[in-house]
């Protein structure tokens, strides 16, 4: 296995020839548009690979009306701009496409896309799973929970630290 | 003496009541572990918020760091809870 993987990376050093698009921002997205777009940027990828994170409904604490996203502006951006090129070292990727929105958002809503192109499945499938873990433990954003029973500072899972950590064992 | 700037996040901001300050720091203080020791000084809420059962996580200049992490002249140190995105 390769450590250097594990370390952020310069930009410099991502391949000029792999397509990472990331954006940090308030406004809804169309996942739609998004994936065409995705697609046009790397014409000739045979796989694309996606995964969308939305608001749920109900917590344990009761229902919820909305979601407040805080996030660390500057330090967000680049956290997502360095597990885009953790994955794109670490898996033969053509292009990636991350959105990560902030704000308040309702119940429902879509939070997070992680996109992925590649020549083949396997490596587009694996790096949006290795993208989201290293996104849930690394990327500084924080949930709050508001619904009719107030609000709520939404924990840290230690099973989303295992899954990241899944990632560093040999393979 | 240096001077650094200082951000809280999420919880912690919700409890140190804002967002960020500028302050200048006694000789030896330059490592995270030795800022959160001299900001627990401060009284019941940092003592609370350091050494309770939260844990605190910290950056430098944008780059999660341990706590033996040291900074300089300039930088920004931000403390925030663990991070709940995706």
């Amino acid at each position: 296995m390769k450590w250097h993987f594990f370390h952020p990376l310069p930009e410099a050093e991502l391949s000029e020839a792999v397509y990472l698009n990331v954006s940090v921002q308030p406004e809804d997205f169309d996942t739609g548009h998004e994936l065409q777009q995705l697609r046009a940027a790397t014409p000739e990828a045979g796989a694309l690979v996606n995964f969308v994170g939305l608001v749920r409904e109900i917590s344990q604490r009761g229902q919820l009306s909305h979601m407040l996203i805080e996030h660390y502006p500057g330090m967000t951006e680049k956290a997502l701009q360095q597990i885009a090129g953790q994955a794109a070292q670490r898996w033969p990727l053509l292009g990636v496409r991350m959105i990560h929105r902030v704000g308040l958002l309702p119940a429902q809503g879509q939070i997070v896309l992680v996109a992925a192109t590649s020549l083949h499945r396997q490596a587009a499938f694996e790096a949006c799973a290795f993208m989201m873990d290293y996104l849930k433990t690394e990327a500084p954003f924080w949930k709050k929970e508001v619904g009719d029973f107030g609000e709520h500072w939404v924990e840290a899972r230690a099973s989303d630290e295992q899954a990241k950590q899944q990632w560093k064992l040999p393979r | 003496m240096m001077k650094i700037t200082i951000l809280y996040f999420a919880r912690i901001k919700e409890v140190v009541n804002y967002s960020s300050e500028d302050v200048v720091l006694p000789e030896g203080v330059e490592t995270i572990v030795a800022l959160k020791s001299w900001l627990s000084d401060r009284g019941d809420t940092w003592q609370k918020l350091f050494n309770g059962s939260g844990v605190v996580r910290a950056a430098i200049n944008h780059e999660l760091v341990d706590d033996m992490a040291t900074f300089d002249e300039g930088d920004e140190v931000a403390f925030f809870p663990p991070v709940t995105g995706g």
